[in-house]
């Protein structure tokens, strides 16, 4: 059984894997037994009705309008349950947890760029501890790509110019693909590399062979000063220019009169394209930073408007 | 039986007028011709190369994936390679595959008119489609393009080299072909039935390529326009899905499914026409739940318009957005369903024969309802996230596309080639290839529902070792399934000269396409035939005691 299910099945390495497992069981046995129902039905008309065989071909009297009401409604009914129950999954998994870990991805032809909160990056490679909600948030330099990962039964394009987000517990230690699965040109396929997900002990082995550097907050609070954000968004400045702290999260009144949350789109809209939406109250005197600040930099610069919180500051990675 | 199957019945020989394929022997005469049969011709022969095309690029991919290094060709070339063979495929053989050949041929004797309403642009669509043809030919020649058949943006606008432009302008000219084509049969079959044939005494083909002729008319314009947006953002700098530019990447994906959905209905109603002609033939049956048939092809054009976002679930479109495609994609499968279970029932009592033509038709249910389930994972929002861009997709599309069109475009071209060309094929030769095509076709395509849930991604020239032995299979059915395809083209040529004389009506088919000669003269009846019955006036006992008498 196991071999078969390993022949069958990847990996089932996530929170996510066994609910969707389940689904796409269902879903195999109901279409099997319709496959069979189909099959076997018109085999036995075929061997019974076939040209010349002794059977009685009286034509059925009546209107088939029950018959054909039944076989509308029945598929119905199972496809709706199959609905809600798919559309509930779908959703816990559009909805990460708030105490996951939250991983930067960047996504560019053809590798993948990960920055974890405390500051060590990888290429192509993923380190994280079993059991522990991860939240990745992704954008992409270039054109689409997609994150995907079999064994965790879970995917989501990575676009260029918005963040999308992806999460999962990995619930077993092991070593899993990580593929993109949103063709992007001529390396797609080798746009590839590994989830490493470690004994929590092992992970902080793994922590102290690479060398600590400072953590994504601490680059943020850098760049905002080396980028001269600070120049403007302090009490002290001669511009006008709204305060950031604990901006993350709050609705901000606009100058047209509308409201926004503002989420990390609105803050990576605000410093690459500062003229789509003008804060209430405020001059559109913000420079843009369109094409001068990497993907990686305005990670960690959002990671430090994030950490402004009026909330106690988070720490790095615990 | 209609009354014209009646009058013809008696006195079938003696012609008058020289068949269509006799009117004009000059290569002039056929590349002038406004007649609907020699069109239909016209078309056979160039979706067939293009066929061969299309298929040639998938020989190759198959190979290259036979390992799984990338040892063949270069991601560069195999990259090319899926990009032509789905651009070719889809649009310049699956999507005229029935409608132009078969719809062609048929739409008017079946409806008992002396030709389409329009023939003239009807001989304009086929030079609109050629040189479609020609343009994607041509960017093919010169070194390809490396889009994927589905131009995802900003790719294909900003980062892809090679001749896009080309190749969206081949598929933009040959899409007016198309909105011509659905023009014609739609004012055709509204305008210039027999006296007698209502709406609900059509045959379902009829009502197939209806539906499917509104769809190429409502649908295809807005590839006209996406393609057109691209290929302004490509060459001039037009910001409008680069976000680069201020544009949005996902606005591209909602326009070209918005076409590309309906799309897949343009590719499979016309199969199910066919097959709801064959399968009652067979069996002399009036076929199962006539009217339901009808409202559920119907039903599949509607709503078919209303599904797109199921291929943008993990887009990053709205996740309320992915909720209300994923209901209406189990809705629209309802149809689909329906039409499985009356074929099935259309069975039921009948005196069924296993000709050529029926073992595709059978061929097709099995197939199409594999396709049609494996399209329920896809609607199903939690499993897609899963399978979404991996070969369990591929292997649900071919099953539709190829399982059905091509299963059923085959079934109709055996069933109504004595029609066109007045010969048998050779029955034996032909169950044969109808055989190694179903076996062949589950080889290749069941094992890459597998990979598919393993989680290889489509589009990999390279991939990881564990793939390796499912594609292996794939490869193997494949070659057979090639073998499949060519032995049809080898014996249909064939019969052109050797086959038996034919007779009007072979398989004692009731339609009015049967009721006149084979092949039909260039003015398709003598008389305008009178209809004062319903399509498929089988009767299952008289042929079993027809049988009993012993002559039939
Ligand atoms: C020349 C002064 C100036 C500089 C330099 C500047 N900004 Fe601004 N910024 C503004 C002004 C003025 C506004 C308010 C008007 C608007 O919304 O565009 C603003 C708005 C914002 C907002 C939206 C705040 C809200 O309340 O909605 C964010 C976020 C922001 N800036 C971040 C940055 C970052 C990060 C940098 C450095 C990379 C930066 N700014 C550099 C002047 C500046
Ligand atoms: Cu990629
Ligand atoms: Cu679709």
């Amino acid at each position: 059984m196991r071999f078969v299910g390993s022949f069958l099945f990847p990996e089932s390495a996530s929170n996510l894997a066994p609910n969707v497992d389940h689904i796409y069981l269902a879903l195999l046995a109901l279409s099997t037994a319709i496959t069979i129902l189909v099959l076997v039905v018109a085999l036995f008309f075929c061997i019974r009705y076939r040209r010349g065989s002794k059977a009685d071909r009286t034509p059925p009297k009546g209107t088939p309008m029950r018959i054909e009401i039944t076989w509308t409604l029945i598929p119905l009914l199972i496809f709706l349950g199959l609905f809600f129950w798919a559309a509930e999954e779908f959703f816990a998994m559009s909805r990460p947890p708030a105490d996951a870990t939250e991983i930067y991805v960047v996504g560019k032809q053809w590798m993948w760029k990960i920055q974890h909160p405390d500051g060590r990056r990888e290429i192509n490679e993923l380190h994280i501890p079993v059991g522990r909600p991860v939240k990745l948030v992704m954008t992409s330099e270039d054109v689409i790509h997609d994150f995907f990962v079999p064994d965790f039964r879970t995917k989501q394009d990575v676009v260029p110019g918005r963040y999308t987000t992806e999460w999962f517990t990995p619930t077993k230690p092991g070593k899993y693909h990580i593929f993109c699965s949103q063709y992007c040109g001529t390396d797609h396929s080798r746009m590839v590399g590994w989830v490493y997900v470690m004994e929590p002990a092992e992970h902080a082995r793994w922590l102290q062979r690479q060398p600590a550097p400072d953590s994504l907050v601490a680059q943020g609070e850098r760049a905002f000063h080396s980028r001269g954000c600070s120049g403007c968004h302090v009490q002290s400045s001669a511009i006008h220019a709204p305060l950031l702290d604990g901006i993350f999260g709050k609705p901000v009144p606009l100058k047209d009169g509308s409201l926004v949350i503002a989420d990390e789109q609105y803050l990576r809209d605000s410093i690459l394209l500062p003229n789509k939406q003008i804060a209430a109250g405020y001059e559109p005197l913000m420079p843009t930073f369109q094409g001068q600040i990497s993907e990686e930099e305005l990670n960690a610069i959002i990671a430090y408007l994030k950490s402004l919180g009026d909330q106690p500051r988070q720490e790095g990675e615990r | 039986m209609t009354t014209a199957t009646l009058q013809a019945a008696p006195q079938p020989r003696p012609l008058t007028k020289p068949t269509y394929l006799a009117d004009g022997k000059t290569i002039r005469s056929w590349l002038l011709t406004t007649d609907h049969k020699r069109i239909a011709i016209l078309y056979m022969i160039s979706i067939t190369l293009f066929f061969f095309i299309g298929g040639a690029a998938a020989t190759m991919m198959r190979l290259e994936l036979l390992t799984p290094q990338g040892d063949l060709v270069t991601s560069e070339t195999y990259n090319k390679l899926f990009t032509i063979h789905g651009v070719v495929m889809v649009w310049f053989f699956l999507i005229p595959s029935i409608p132009t050949v078969l719809g062609n041929f048929l739409v008017p004797l079946m409806i008992g008119a002396r030709d389409v309403a329009f023939p003239k642009l009807n001989l304009a669509s086929w030079y609109l489609f050629m040189a479609g043809g020609a343009f994607a030919v041509f960017s093919i020649i010169t070194g390809g393009v490396d889009t994927g058949w589905t131009f995802y943006t900003p790719y294909s606008s900003t980062y892809a080299n090679g001749h896009v432009i080309a190749m969206a302008t081949g598929i933009f000219i040959a899409g007016f072909g198309s909105i011509a084509t659905g023009l014609n049969f739609i004012v055709t079959i509204h305008k210039m039935r027999a006296p007698g044939l209502t709406w609900f005494r059509l045959p379902m083909f009829i009502w197939t390529i209806y539906t499917t002729s509104l769809i190429l008319v409502l649908a295809t314009p807005v590839l006209a326009i996406t393609l057109t947006l691209m290929a302004l953002e490509r060459a001039f700098g037009v910001g409008i899905f680069n976000p680069a530019m201020g544009g949005d990447p996902l606005l591209f994906q909602h326009l070209f499914w918005f076409y590309s959905h309906p799309a897949v209905y343009i590719m499979i109603l016309p199969g199910m026409g066919v097959v709801s002609e064959l399968i009652p033939c067979f069996a002399r049956k009036q076929m199962f739940g006539y009217r339901f048939v009808a409202y559920a092809t119907v039903a599949i054009g509607v709503f078919g318009f209303l599904v797109w976002g199921h291929h943008m679930f993990v887009s990053s479109q709205s996740i309320y957005a992915g909720m209300i495609f994923s209901i209406l994609s189990f809705a629209v499968s309802v149809p689909s369903a329906i039409k499985v279970f009356n074929w099935t029932a259309t069975l039921y009592k009948g005196s069924i024969r296993f000709q050529t033509p029926m073992l595709y038709a059978l061929g097709f249910v099995g197939l199409f309802t594999i396709g049609g389930l494996t399209g329920l994972f896809l609607a199903c929002l939690a499993v897609d996230v899963h399978v979404h861009d991996t070969y369990f997709v591929i292997a649900h599309f071919h099953y539709i596309m190829v399982g059905g069109m091509v299963m059923g475009y085959l079934g109709g071209l055996h069933f109504w080639w004595p029609k066109i060309t007045g010969r048998l094929y050779p029955e034996r030769l032909a169950k044969l290839s109808a055989v190694t095509i179903f076996l062949g076709f589950n080889l290749t395509f069941f094992p890459q529902f597998i990979l598919g849930y393993l989680g290889m991604p489509r589009r990999y020239p390279v991939y990881a070792p564990e793939f390796q032995v499912l594609n292996v299979f794939s490869t193997a059915g494949a070659s057979i399934l090639a073998v499949g395809y060519v032995l049809p083209l080898a014996y249909l040529l064939w019969s052109l000269r050797w086959g038996r004389v034919a007779g009007p009506n072979p398989w004692q088919a009731t339609g009015l396409e049967w009721t006149t000669s084979s092949p039909p003269p260039t003015d398709n009846f003598e008389k305008t035939p009178i209809v004062t019955e319903g399509p498929y006036a089988y009767d299952a006992q008289a042929a079993e005691a027809e049988l009993e008498a012993g002559h039939a």
